[in-house]
């Protein structure tokens, strides 16, 4: 039971490259290559690496380490709501 | 124009690659170089205000200019892949944004040897990469583990064959896990840590790693490199399912 279903919730699962789009359009620069660190347990990991899970109303990233929630992005039409709670910092290059 | 803004891309071509994969064409009013293994957002916009987006990999080499390709696959039920496969004709326009993303990258300067992994239609941006790798006369050593259902699945597999057969040290092998030809040579399974060693043993401890295809391919074969010893500092992966971003 667990089996199969964990299976399928794990192939849902995509990474950074998914939504480097939205995330520059956000931040203004290049996001994939950014460092970030998770605040659970302290890997730091490039904004690429991270999981994605894309199939709700927003973006949710978490660690690839310990699959602790780093960032959560939700669009909206009055605007875009940003929780990074679970990452102790997420670099934003200087614009090249 | 910056690679955040979207602009009107004109469809130039559309080349059937399999019975479920084509290459679309665009030709850009704001062309830019892009880097191999970078993708392009297309974003469909219905009448009454909906709007699908999803994001597909750049297929063609950074030196082919003023054009890229993107090589997308007709996913079941997929809004924006079964548009492109059913509607649009050469002549027709589609807004896109782009080159993106930097992290599933490879170019000359990034060294060797290559080991490249894919699964399915994730064989795009690596297949970006090998003509990357052609254009600038590269010799390092690369191996391509190319994993589909069938024969027929086997995204630009004549190309491959020539890329593989140029001397410039490039070496391809198949593996097909449904259903193959008869008096086929390579690979029948899934990628696993035998078929791993095989092919990646003779590049040596510490290969430059690309890895693209649905997750779990992906998480299988990044496992079983790093069960090889390969640093994890090696092994890029870019995960694909059935939603994009």
């Amino acid at each position: 039971m667990t089996d199969d279903s964990d299976d399928i919730a794990r192939a849902l699962v995509l990474d950074g490259n998914a939504v480097a789009g939205e995330m520059m359009a956000m931040f203004g620069v290049e996001m994939t290559t950014s460092a970030s660190e998770c605040a659970h347990c302290g890997q730091r990991h490039m904004m690429g690496a991270l999981l994605a899970y894309v199939g709700g109303p927003g973006i949710v990233l978490r660690c690839p380490s310990c699959e602790g929630m780093m960032v959560k992005l939700v669009r909206t039409p009055a605007g875009t709501y940003l929780d990074a709670r679970g990452a102790a910092f997420v670099r934003i290059s200087a614009a090249s | 124009m910056t690679p955040i803004e979207w602009q009107i891309a004109t469809i130039s071509a559309i080349t059937p690659e399999t019975p479920e994969v084509k290459t679309f064409g665009l030709s850009l009013p704001a062309w830019m170089r892009h880097q191999a293994g970078q993708h392009y957002d297309v974003r469909l916009r219905a009448p009454d205000g909906y709007v699908a987006q999803r994001s597909y990999s750049i297929a063609s080499a950074p030196e082919t200019m003023g054009r890229v390709d993107l090589t997308v696959e007709h996913i079941d039920g997929g809004e924006v892949s079964g548009y492109l496969h059913e509607v649009p004709m050469v002549g027709d326009r589609i807004e896109v944004r782009g080159p993106i993303g930097g992290y599933f990258v490879w170019d000359e300067k990034k060294g060797g040897p290559l080991l490249l992994i894919a699964g399915g239609s994730g064989v795009v941006p690596l297949m970006a990469m090998l003509r990357h790798r052609k254009a600038v006369g590269s010799t390092v050593p690369t191996r391509l583990l190319f994993s589909a259902r069938s024969f027929d699945d086997l995204i630009y597999r004549e190309e491959l064959a020539a890329l593989a057969a140029d001397g410039s040290g490039l070496e391809v092998r198949f593996t097909l896990t449904r259903s193959q030809p008869p008096g086929w040579t390579g690979f029948t399974r899934r990628i696993d840590l035998p078929m791993l060693t095989e092919v990646a043993g003779p590049l040596g401890r510490e290969p430059l790693c690309y890895i693209c295809g649905p997750t779990l391919l992906v998480e299988a074969a990044a496992n079983g490199l790093g069960d090889l010893g390969i640093a994890p500092g090696r092994i890029r992966t870019e995960r694909f399912g059935p939603t994009g971003s």
